[in-house]
């Protein structure tokens, strides 16, 4: 009420605040700095300059974790014996290895987006590795429905069933209002037991190069590879494919008089992209055999986990779910009243993080040749946090992209795998863990700290 | 429910009636009236019997202390509590409003303080949240700018850099500007703004008044729910005053002086001789 007793005594006060107005700064000034540089940029060199002043300020996007993977895999290159870290046998390894912690991060990642978190993922993907791996086991007795199953059938069956899990916990958690941290921190010790009980009865499950075409697919997404030609082709393919793609979306908005990105910038992003899969499948067609027969060619993970991230980059940036996502995330009162539907989105981001984590665990079970009860979903489950927030997803919501899982996916996999080439026990591999978590997590607040101090020039 | 108990309250009262207020504004029916609206939320009665008449192309602030059911009220008419009793007519035919979406299909918005935007979100993510343009399953990003890009020039918002930048990078005028702008992207007819100038400096503060005389200029029924007499009496054309959930004056704001809108709003009557319509007596 400070404003009625302040002016009651004097009809004057609207003028007054009009001489003020017209006296004050430009409003805009304050917030200038901060704005994303392909916004205001009209040349390649205004990007950069526009760019290096937003890193200054604190907003260095995925800068830091590819930093991070520079300093990693160089660490690792240098202490390792006969160096042997970044050879092409490795680095697929690498690769292999990183597609569990990508794909997991994923589906995390879209949970994350809302500022919610689920620690169940790790054994949902034990139990989706589990039901691919057991549906395709070629003996029949004692249910034959239950056997020999096409590789992709089981595929299919395993994902639906972790969509399932995925739909009763974020039921629980959207109609009860429980917070998911402990509704899947209870779901992870619950699919812990079940799957102790399945593999149990089966006497453990394991995968390799069999008889059984079904069995030899799923053990291949790992270990059987594109022919050279086929990775090449498909290389130029998907290049042309998103190159056209984004020069055609920048064409368009120029022409229809939209702020576009200079044509360089566009042009040098595609050109990044090709080097970076001419890059990638070099390295996979090595001959990275240190025996007789040589081994060559991309392994079919690989494909996989960049059409997932794709798949995902299109649905959390094109699609009217992926907005609505964000839009909970950042403020999930305005979202409501926006109309958006808020409980299904919630449901549905748990759904899409099981689901994932079933393909995931699939992808597990490929790579380990099986699963055992030994299988530690609850290290899996923070290794998909960590690397979803070290990419540059906030734990806080409404901040997260795709290739933040990827990347952050491929940082984890290259400490993991450099720890392995060490030779270093579990233990160790249990401290490095925890502490790679907290410096993720350390990451985002200060990430987000000097955002708000930004944001405190703001009237 | 106590719908008569309205007609006599405490003495002064400028505009007991809609009727005879409506015509002598503007002549036409109010684009909005509410008729003996009353609402009980369990023991707590919030309003009794309240009347109120949006007319279309003038500025209403509804003003009272707190707990005088202005924020009720603007939920009433926003769908999010239905009255218990009392009708509402929308241009002159009476409507039931159950639901936000049933005001929102009438052409009602609202602008909540605060709560209309996402940071994360660009401002033409906001402008359009919940309501994209699709194109083949994806959105229309391209038509979303362009639409947002002419509300805002519409309602001359150019201080903006980017209609691209993230809305955490506005200032609070600009937010509110872009709050303002997503309301009234919708065809709407009656955009109500909660508190729209609290918490902004004096610059920002102007830049928001204007964008309100702005809206009333465009034709449209703008309500401004504000405690700030200033703004009120700044942009209002009608100022209606409840308190403790009765409408206790509602009449053109020159019938209204500082101390007799306090008087109003603290006791819930006045004995101010400002309310004869046309004769302001206040002391300026």
């Amino acid at each position: 009420m400070a404003g009625v007793g302040g002016v009651s005594g004097s009809g004057k006060a609207p003028e007054d605040l009009v001489a003020q107005a017209e006296a004050a700064p430009d409003l805009t000034a304050a917030a200038v700095e901060v704005i994303p540089p392909d916004l205001v940029a009209q040349s390649l060199g205004q990007y950069f300059r526009a760019w290096f002043a937003r890193v200054k300020a604190g907003d260095a996007g995925v800068l830091p974790v590819v930093a991070a993977l520079v300093v990693v895999a160089v660490f690792f290159e240098i202490v390792t014996a006969n160096n042997v870290y970044l050879s092409s046998g490795n680095l697929v390894d690498l690769f292999d290895q990183s597609a569990v912690f990508i794909i997991l991060a994923l589906g995390e990642g879209v949970v994350l987006l809302l500022g919610e978190i689920d620690l169940s993922i790790g054994y949902v993907a034990a139990i989706g590795g589990i039901v691919a791996g057991l549906l395709v086991q070629p003996q029949a007795p004692p249910n034959d429905f239950l056997h020999n199953w096409p590789w992709w059938g089981a595929i299919i069956a395993a994902i639906l069933v972790c969509a399932a899990i995925g739909a009763i916990q974020g039921t629980i958690i959207t109609r009860l209002r429980l917070p998911s941290f402990v509704v899947t921190l209870a779901g992870q010790m619950f699919w812990f037991g079940v799957m102790i009980i399945i593999l149990g009865q089966a006497g453990g499950l394991s995968v390799g190069n069999t008889i059984s075409e079904n069995v030899r697919s799923i053990y291949g997404i790992d270990y059987a590879y594109l022919d050279v030609w086929l990775s090449w082709l498909a290389l130029v393919v998907v290049v042309v494919l998103i190159g056209a793609s984004m020069w055609r979306r920048d064409t368009g908005r120029r022409r229809s008089g939209l702020v576009a990105p200079p044509p360089g910038l566009t042009v040098a992003k595609i050109a990044f992209i090709a080097v970076a899969g001419i890059i990638l499948v070099a390295i996979c067609n090595f001959d990275r055999s240190q025996g007789t027969l040589p081994i060559i060619g991309v392994p079919w993970v690989v494909p996989l986990v960049l059409a997932m991230v794709g798949g995902a980059t299109l649905l959390l940036e094109r699609t009217q779910f992926g907005r609505h996502v964000y839009a909970v995330g950042g403020n999930p009162e305005a979202a409501r009243r926006a109309g958006v539907g808020v409980t299904s989105i919630r449901t549905w981001a748990f759904i899409l993080s099981a689901a994932t984590a079933g393909m995931a665990g699939i992808v597990a079970v490929s790579f380990q040749g099986g699963i055992t009860t030994n299988f530690n979903g609850g290290q899996e489950v923070l290794y998909a946090v960590a690397a979803a927030v070290i990419g540059g997803t906030s734990l806080m919501g409404g901040r997260g992209r795709a290739i933040h899982a990827l990347l952050g996916g491929l940082t984890i996999g290259a400490i993991y795998n450099g720890l392995f080439q060490l030779g270093l026990p579990i233990q160790y591999q249990y401290i490095a863990t925890g502490l790679v978590l907290l410096a993720a997590v350390s990451v985002d607040a200060l990430a987000r700290r000097s955002a708000t101090s930004g944001s405190v020039a703001r009237v | 429910m106590a719908m008569t108990g309205i007609e006599g309250p405490a003495g002064g009262v400028p505009a007991p009636g809609g009727q005879p207020l409506a015509n002598t504004l503007s002549g036409t029916v109010p684009l909005l009236e509410l008729r003996g609206i009353s609402k009980r939320f369990g023991a707590v009665q919030a309003l009794y019997g309240v009347d109120l008449d949006l007319p279309a192309g003038q500025v209403t602030a509804l003003c009272g202390d707190n707990g005088a059911g202005k924020s009720v009220l603007t939920k009433t008419i926003a769908g999010i509590h239905p009255p218990d009793g009392g009708q509402i007519l929308w241009e002159g035919r009476p409507v039931h409003i159950r639901s936000p979406k049933d005001s929102a299909s009438l052409g009602i918005e609202t602008v909540y303080q605060d709560l209309a935007l996402a940071d994360n979100l660009d401002i033409v993510q906001n402008m359009f949240l919940g309501r994209e343009r699709l194109r083949n399953m994806f959105l229309n990003e391209d038509s979303m700018e362009r639409a947002a890009a002419e509300t805002l020039a519409g309602l001359h918002v150019t201080t903006v850099r980017s209609i691209r930048q993230p809305v955490a990078t506005l200032s609070g005028g600009q937010r509110q500007a872009v709050a303002v702008a997503k309301a009234v992207m919708w065809n709407s007819k009656l955009v109500m703004l909660d508190e729209p100038t609290a918490a902004l400096g004096v610059a920002q503060t102007r830049m928001v008044l204007d964008l309100i005389k702005r809206l009333k200029d465009h034709g449209l029924a703008v309500m401004v729910i504000s405690h700030n007499l200033n703004d009120v009496f700044e942009v209002a054309d009608r100022i209606a005053i409840l308190h403790l959930g009765r409408m206790v004056a509602q009449d053109r704001a020159s019938a209204f002086d500082r101390q007799s809108a306090v008087d109003y709003m603290t006791t819930g009557g006045s004995t101010r001789e400002v309310a004869a319509a046309g004769s302001n007596q206040g002391r300026n």
